[in-house]
């Protein structure tokens, strides 16, 4: 509740971390590579690593300040999605609606190499 | 002004039907076939003229043409003025036609080596694709329509979109797709006349190379354009847009391979045409997924989503049966003279694959979020996806670049091969072991990145060992410069993910920050006013070794129409370029700053222009070949 009316409140003055970085170098990569695969929800496909928009400033704060809490990535991510849906993040779950996506890949590596044989094959033969 | 361009339109539509319908006589009734090349000729002056009476009326800024009057503006300056008549949906579809015409009229004006029937049936088939093109202006993007009464001001550029790059952004991208559209065109015209052979392919090849040197010199200079004008450090963001621009250049970069397959060994014959058919397709489903307005992007003018839905359901169907075509086509490949598993035939088959599922990959990547939101799922498909996938293909494909050129045609030796590949197997391996070393534990791509683009560095030169450089052909240094180019590319990609440094500060004056081997200073910030801006400049310097260098980022804004921009300061080094970006104020005397030291990042775009100087060379060496082929049969 209370990070939801930082979001309110912040709308004014940017949020704490929407530009400073966090003191641990190793929880600002964190959370850095999380900002990254995060989508900036007003924005016209940035990230909110890549974006002046307040409310990226506001995401942004919201991810430092729950990795120097001592968070996952995984679990601020997780956070974000029930929050705002999987809209927000640029890495899609794997799930019945996601599943063709990421099984694509595979069948045409598949499709690729068994072309790749049949030519071989007539050539051969 | 207004009506003499639309006339010509007309005309030039008039004209592509006639051309097509004289080419379809034509097959038939020879006594027609010498008509075709005068109509194509033609019809490319007419909508060159139309081009240049809508340059004209946004040169004198005509408010009574509503084009102008809703995307220009009498106090813009006059580069942006004329330049900005290619920024708006309907000028850049006339941009695009007007180069389909040129192209065509340079078909018909030159190409002196192919059959006349196939040449013929080639421009009925350039006929068609620019009759839809100007169905689509005439009907329903009048891009001369009048504004009545005359509006008394225009309402502007987009600011983001005022700057040098725009003014020969699109119509470097365009002429890349129309490119396409040519080779698209040949192949059709073999396809009719059965004629798919290594003349086809030598008289579709400087076109394909032509159109793949402006791609890539399209997508290194937009991707550079991202980079300093958005203000985060950012080089590619696989957002719809770029990966529009990216589809296109995979099917070509396949194509090029495949067609010269087809030139030198008479193989790879349905494969090359379908490639073709494929990159065509690509190309007009860039530019529609840009131009419709169903993707929210600085590139997709408002239109009307109608228009673009209609549109798009008509290139579904357009490139459903261009991939039906393909696959039906597929099983059918004749071969010429066999080749054996290790050949530079194989791979090239390997690369072709590789360059299609990448291809494939970026394009369901691209079209899924759409769908799933047809279907009520909103989801996000970013760079996490692209690299993981994509990304992973691709360095494969990069240790495949490497090995290629050293394999022998027709049939070789694994063993040999091997043996060939030690100095590039070795620097790689040498390079992993390094950076394991002395740098510690890494993420894998950029690590992978690093190890292999040292490798490629290294394999590409081999190809010249051992020969007399003087008397080596211009098209083999096209080939070595451009995979040079993918390797370097490649180098400053891993180098800019691993060893990044970032500050984000909020800065007092006098007060130092240190990044990367700089230590910046915020000395004041001064305002600074531009013709149609004003802006908030940074005083910065940044001190290295004792030298200091003045760096003055600015914070813009547009008062027509009113929006800020950041325009950052780039410091290029040898190794590497410091990144400044001056943000807001807190209102107590500190000013955020952002700074990025980027080591070597400055690789990625060297290597694009390398990549594209390689195919130029190639283009070169391959008329001038010709050319001397020509010559001594005339002398014979």
């Amino acid at each position: 509740m209370s990070a939801v009316l930082a979001l309110l409140a912040a709308v004014a003055t940017p949020a704490p971390y929407a530009y400073v970085q966090l003191r641990d170098p190793a929880q600002e990569a964190q959370a850095r590579a999380l900002m990254a695969e995060l989508r900036c929800l007003v924005c016209q496909g940035q990230s909110i690593a890549d974006s002046d928009a307040d409310m990226a400033g506001d995401m942004r704060s919201l991810v430092r300040e729950r990795i120097a809490a001592g968070e996952e990535p995984a679990a601020v991510r997780e956070w974000l999605i029930g929050r705002y849906g999987d809209y927000v993040t640029y890495d899609p779950p794997l799930s019945a609606a996601t599943a063709p996506l990421w099984i694509a890949p595979i069948l045409l590596l598949g499709l690729g190499a068994w072309i790749a044989r049949a030519s071989l094959k007539r050539r051969r033969g | 002004m207004a009506e003499a361009g639309l006339a010509a339109l007309w005309l030039a539509a008039a004209l592509a039907l006639a051309q097509l319908a004289l080419a379809g006589l034509g097959l038939r009734r020879p006594e027609l076939l010498g008509s075709v090349r005068p109509v194509a000729v033609t019809q490319g002056a007419l909508v060159a003229f139309a081009m240049a009476m809508l340059m004209g009326v946004f040169w004198t800024s005509d408010m009574s043409v509503r084009l102008v009057a809703t995307n220009s503006h009498s106090a813009k300056p006059l580069l942006y003025k004329v330049t900005g008549a290619w920024g708006n949906h309907e000028g850049s579809m006339l941009l695009w036609v007007t180069i389909l015409g040129l192209a065509g009229a340079a078909v018909a004006w030159f190409e002196r080596r192919l059959d006349e029937r196939t040449l013929v049936a080639t421009l009925g088939a350039q006929g068609l694709i620019a009759l839809g093109f100007y169905a689509f202006l005439l009907f329903s993007s009048n891009p001369f329509a009048r504004l009545n009464p005359a509006a008394p001001e225009g309402l502007g550029l987009n600011p983001v979109l005022q700057d040098p790059g725009l003014a020969f952004h699109p119509p470097t991208l365009y002429a890349g797709y129309v490119g396409l559209s040519v080779a698209f065109s040949f192949a059709v015209g073999a396809l009719v006349t059965r004629d798919v052979g290594p003349s086809f392919a030598r008289a579709m090849r400087p076109w394909v190379l032509a159109a793949w040197v402006l791609l890539t010199i399209g997508i290194t200079a937009g991707s550079y354009w991202a980079y300093y004008e958005l203000g985060w450090g950012g080089y590619w963001f696989w957002d719809p847009v770029e990966n529009a621009s990216l589809m296109p250049w995979l099917a070509a970069t396949a194509l090029l391979h495949s067609v010269t397959v087809l030139a030198t060994r008479d193989g790879l014959r349905a494969w090359t045409v379908m490639l073709a058919v494929v990159a065509f397709s690509m190309s007009m489903l860039g530019t529609f997924l840009v131009r419709s307005g169903i993707l929210t992007s600085v590139h997709a003018f408002a239109v009307d989503p109608e228009r673009g839905a209609f549109i798009l359901a008509l290139l579904g169907l357009y490139i459903g049966g261009a991939l039906a075509l393909f696959a039906a086509r597929i099983g059918a490949v004749r071969s010429g003279a066999p080749f054996d598993l290790v050949s530079r035939e194989a791979g090239l088959v390997a690369n072709n694959l590789l360059l299609s599922v990448i291809l494939g990959i970026v394009l369901i990547g691209t079209l899924y979020p759409l769908a799933a939101a047809a279907f009520g799922a909103q989801l996000s498909v970013g760079p996490p996806f692209f690299n993981k996938t994509a990304g992973v293909i691709a360095l494969v494909l990069v240790a495949l670049i490497g090995a290629g050129p050293l394999i022998r045609w027709r049939r070789d030796d694994g063993q040999a091969v091997l043996g060939r590949m030690t100095w590039p197997i070795a620097a790689t391996l040498f390079t992993a072991a390094g950076l394991f070393a002395f740098n510690g534990p890494m993420s894998p791509l950029p690590f992978l990145g690093l190890s292999l683009a040292v490798g490629l560095a290294v394999a590409s030169i081999v190809p010249l060992l051992g020969r007399n450089l003087r008397r080596t052909p211009l098209f083999t240094w096209g080939m070595v410069l451009a995979h040079l180019g993918v390797a370097v590319s490649l180098a400053g990609m891993a180098s800019d993910a691993a060893f990044t440094d970032e500050r984000l500060v909020a800065a007092r004056v006098g007060e130092r920050t240190n990044v990367g081997p700089y230590a910046v200073t915020l000395l004041g910030i001064a305002p600074r006013i531009g013709e149609n801006w004003t802006a908030l400049e940074g005083r910065l310097t940044a001190e290295r070794d004792g030298e200091a260098t003045p760096l003055h980022p600015q914070s813009r804004f547009f008062s027509d129409p009113a929006t800020t921009t950041s325009e950052s300061a780039i410091l290029t080094t040898a190794d590497g370029q410091l990144y400044a970006v001056l943000g807001q104020p807190d209102g107590q005397g500190q000013w955020q700053l952002r700074l990025w030291w980027k080591p070597y990042v400055t690789f990625i775009w060297l290597g694009g222009a390398l990549i594209a100087l390689g195919g130029a060379l190639s283009l070169l060496g391959r008329l001038g070949r010709e050319r001397r082929t020509r010559m001594r049969e005339v002398w014979a």
